[in-house]
């Protein structure tokens, strides 16, 4: 069963379209990753998922309703934990939260009852009467993610949890999103930059230019890049890449200062390589199997880390996203 | 409705009594306007009418205490979106009207607060404010407070970061004030002056609080109430409107 369907969903600002006719469904129960990017459509898809913004055109429903139409009934079934922290600073944790429940309407007993069990559930209770001003990154995500289960949504959105968090609190916060997919069957549909992370998503889609170019599964997807990269260096990259097209009717790519080849059995296929290039001095080599930040690479022509680094891209998307 | 009205209420007072420094410097400031300006123009006007100047200026600085109060808070509106608060509470399935309702209710809950502090020194400046009196200012307060929040949150909703807020101070805040009766009569004054300040909302406020107070006013009461209510029906309008079509 489909949690999340969306049909042909378009969104334009100005002349500049962010969202390019995209349709997919994201089952009930699964982890489901977005990426892609910077100003790829991720913020203002999820933007438009989570009601903020109105679509210029299809449509989008979550647990049946319509987010255009069904607003309220949207919001009850979703909870969201944004890119930029969201809680108020001047409160503690626990009034964070309870402020929360009041909003969503859950009865007082009940809601008591499940701030103290998902204060636990993040281990913050013991600092649950500090002012959430005082709390580290982590402890404030953490919060965040507790405060976006407490209305029980069947649907939580994640815009790169984990952004700026050290290891060990990512590795703390993915477990705490595998235990709720596991015990809760909640779905998730996350935004990553990092790829060991998107490893863990049962689905991926890969948006780019406003567009879905790839939904399948990790496996799948590198599956899909057939065999080995394999990695070479050589005296001049741009000949040699001519020659490996000519000889063996693949299409190599070169990015930074090394060719990129994709070739089943790769340890078989590296010493007909070096007899091709035989004339050509090959200073390094190496073979391994795809990962997804390969795939991405491939997709996007771009590496997925590289925009990590490119604060200026960041604000120009977060400022799009509102 | 009402539920989503009361928890934006209950968090601006929370925030209200937790933000001491605040507090402390928004009672007193108008204390300081009392003490200095006060005794210094005293010494030069003497009277204003039957009034010792202090006790002139008294309600008029009660006004600014409201002001102040009631115009910053509903700014802090700019501070949520920075923040990101705001995000929590536009995703929250709560109206957008009653979040702006709920944030000016609070703001003239925390200006009346306030008020009522400054309110308490009044024995000092020789004004005697009976019970009756005092059930009769507090909502007075409250009323004058809710129509300037109005006028805040209009400012803020179109807002995006907190840079042009030493604008507001000083083209919005500072000249309402000044031009508001609150430390010189307007009864007197140019042509020109004159119709700027019968343009100022707050200067009906300021009159009809000296009317109730001390039984003095330079323009009829009655048109003092009428025009604050005009001003309030709009502006709140005006702000419910702006907060939900932004973004």
């Amino acid at each position: 069963m489909s949690i999340i369907e969306i049909k042909n969903l378009t969104k334009k600002f100005g002349d500049k379209l962010a969202v390019d006719d995209i349709s997919f469904e994201v089952k009930e129960g699964e982890i489901f990753g977005f990426l892609g990017p910077n100003g790829a459509g991720k913020t203002t898809t999820i933007s438009i998922l989570c009601t903020l913004l109105q679509p210029t055109n299809g449509i989008a429903k979550i647990a049946g309703y319509d987010v255009t139409k069904e607003r309220d009934d949207v919001r009850n079934s979703i909870g969201i934990v944004f890119q930029d922290p969201s809680l108020d600073g001047d409160l503690t944790g626990e009034e964070n939260l309870r402020f929360h429940g009041m909003a969503y309407k859950i009865p007082k007993q009940i809601r008591e009852d499940r701030i103290k069990y998902l204060l636990d559930m993040v281990d913050l209770f013991d600092k649950k009467d500090e002012r959430t001003k005082n709390y580290s990154g982590g402890m404030k995500r953490r919060l965040e993610i507790a405060r976006g289960l407490l209305h029980h949504p069947k649907v939580l959105f994640l815009d790169e949890p984990t952004i700026g968090l050290d290891p060990q609190t990512r590795n703390r916060i993915w477990e705490h999103i595998i235990e709720l997919q596991e015990k809760n069957g909640i779905t998730i549909f996350l935004t990553t930059h990092y790829m060991e992370e998107a490893e863990n998503c049962n689905r991926i889609a890969i948006i780019d230019h406003g567009k879905i170019i790839a939904l399948d599964t990790p496996e799948n997807l590198k599956k899909n890049l057939k065999g080995d990269l394999i990695t070479l260096k050589t005296s001049d990259n741009q000949k040699a890449n001519e020659l490996i097209k000519t000889c063996f009717s693949i299409n190599p790519y070169i990015k930074d200062d090394s060719i990129f080849i994709y070739a089943e059995n790769g340890e078989n296929f590296i010493p007909k390589l070096f007899r091709a290039l035989r004339t050509f001095e090959i200073t390094s080599v190496s073979v391994r199997k795809p990962t997804l930040n390969d795939v991405f690479i491939k997709l996007t022509g771009r590496a997925i880390r590289e925009e990590t680094m490119d604060g200026v891209g960041r604000m120009r998307e977060r400022t799009r996203g509102r | 409705m009402l539920n989503a009205i009361y928890i934006i209420w209950l968090r601006e007072l929370k925030k209200f009594i937790r933000d001491r420094s605040r507090l402390i410097s928004s009672i007193a400031q108008p204390l300081i306007w009392l003490l200095l300006i006060g005794t210094g123009f005293g010494a030069t006007f003497g009277k204003v009418g039957d009034l010792q100047y202090i006790q002139f200026m008294f309600p008029g600085i009660l006004v600014m205490t409201l002001l102040f109060s009631s115009m910053f808070s509903a700014i802090s509106i700019i501070w949520d979106r920075e923040f990101g608060f705001l995000k929590e509470m536009l995703v929250a399935p709560i109206r957008r009207t009653s979040i702006a309702i709920g944030k000016a209710i609070g703001g003239a809950s925390r200006s009346t607060i306030q008020g009522i502090i400054i309110l308490v020194f009044s024995p000092l400046i020789g004004i005697n404010i009976t019970i009756q009196k005092f059930f009769l200012i507090v909502p007075l307060m409250f009323f004058i407070a809710f129509t300037i929040s109005g006028i805040g949150i209009i400012i803020a909703a179109r807002m995006e970061s907190f840079e042009g807020f030493n604008l507001i101070v000083n083209f919005v805040i500072m000249p309402m004030f000044l031009l508001s009766g609150a430390i010189f009569p307007i009864s007197n004054l140019p042509q020109w002056l004159s119709m700027i300040v019968s343009i100022n909302p707050l200067s009906y406020g300021v009159d009809i609080m000296r009317w109730v107070m001390t039984g003095i006013s330079e323009r009829n009461p009655a048109l003092d109430l009428m025009v604050l209510s005009l001003v309030c029906v709009l502006t709140t309008t005006i702000s419910v409107y702006l907060f939900s079509k932004g973004k």
